[in-house]
């Protein structure tokens, strides 16, 4: 039952997840907090290793959910189980999809309903992902006991605060640095996660 | 059926050879579905890529049903897509199972602690990438300002908020259009 589910999920993801990988990240959140499959600090290490390795990032991401909601369900072959229930899930709308529009190519670009529609989706799938953004952010660079602690200096992660600038300035500022790919600044970012002991 | 497998394989190296989102595949594509199989041409390669943009899903996976159909038909398609996907399912599969096996080690923590930072900036470099494509006037810029404020909010499927925004552009060309 879980399977049939966590394809329908991955399924409706690949439907409305509109312009690339990025876009599926705040279906993930949706279904984290429906689910309870996966914490949104998982889903945070799920980015980051989706990032890293080979492959589509929104991909990536489905395997990696698939794998761990199916590992919860006995072993490695329930998790195997999942990690391809959950691609084949996110990949068959865009089959079909596309399948579809390929046999009327030209009439699909031209269509003034379609062009109009995006003018609407494009920022819409944009704020989603800010969104998804924003609740990273929260979850990573304040801690969410923020009253209980009764001290508001404290409720800030002060090293997660400055090393975000400095990424920041790395892949915006610094001219030999931005071009670099995502991998090195993850790379660093463990380093410095493991020395400063960041949690 | 040679050439079926063949499509599987090359898009499985595509697959292998794509780090990060869909445009880190374009070279690669170039140079292996276009100059070395020529199984497009370079403009029907820009053509598949800008459609896989605006048709939902990964766009990796969109390119790649459109040259599998283009050369193979519905069989074409299915090869051609399950072979981009199939290096993920590998390589997560292995790494996702030795994280869980490692996830309790402090260490490992910390280095995860600091990876999420880093996915922070990722999130919000991408999204800066975005908003320059998508926000193109006063209206995108209003429909991006709502549809993030209204998702962190209010509890509300990202579902709810893409079919509003697809109508809402509809109309809003519709409205512009008869003013002109």
């Amino acid at each position: 039952m879980t399977y049939l589910l966590l394809f329908w999920e991955f399924f409706k993801t690949g439907l409305f997840a509109i312009g690339g990988g990025m876009a599926t990240i705040p279906f993930l959140y949706d279904l984290s907090d429906k689910t309870g499959w996966f914490t949104r600090n998982d889903l945070a290490n799920m980015i980051a290793v989706g990032e890293s390795t080979p492959g589509p990032i929104g991909v990536n991401m489905a395997t990696y959910v698939g794998f761990v909601t199916g590992m919860k369900d006995g072993g490695v072959l329930t998790a195997i189980l999942g990690a391809v229930t959950a691609t084949i899930g996110l990949i068959t709308p865009s089959l079909i999809i596309v399948l579809i529009v390929a046999m009327m190519l030209k009439s699909f670009r031209d269509n003034e309903y379609v062009n109009n529609a995006f003018y609407g989706l494009r920022p819409a799938s944009t704020g989603l992902i800010a969104a998804a953004g924003f609740t990273v952010v929260c979850s990573t660079l304040f801690y969410s006991d923020i009253w209980a602690q009764g001290n508001l200096l404290s409720a800030f992660n002060w090293k997660g605060i400055v090393l975000a600038i400095v990424l920041w300035l790395l892949t915006n500022v610094v001219k030999p640095t931005k071009k670099l790919h995502p991998i090195v600044f993850i790379g660093i970012s463990a380093l410095v996660g493991i020395m400063l002991q960041m949690k | 059926m040679k050439k079926l497998l063949e499509l599987f394989l090359i898009f499985a190296k595509v697959g292998v050879m794509t780090f990060g989102g869909g445009y880190a595949m374009l070279p690669i594509l170039q140079r292996e579905v276009v100059e070395n199989k020529g199984w497009a041409t370079e403009e029907e390669l820009m053509d598949y890529f800008a459609i896989g943009q605006c048709t939902p899903g990964v766009i990796a996976v969109n390119t790649a049903t459109f040259i599998g159909q283009k050369n193979k038909g519905v069989a074409g398609a299915i090869l051609a897509t399950l072979g981009v996907v199939f290096p993920s399912l590998v390589i997560i599969s292995l790494l996702a199972g030795v994280i869980e096996a490692f996830s309790h080690i402090i260490w490992v923590q910390n280095a995860f602690g600091g990876i999420r930072v880093c996915v922070c900036v990722l999130i919000l470099n991408a999204v800066v990438k975005l908003l320059k494509k998508a926000v193109v006037d006063i209206p995108t810029g209003m429909i991006f300002a709502a549809v993030a404020l209204c998702s962190i909010l209010l509890p509300v499927s990202p579902i709810v908020f893409v079919l509003i925004a697809a109508v809402t552009g509809i109309i809003l060309k519709a409205i512009g259009g008869k003013k002109q």
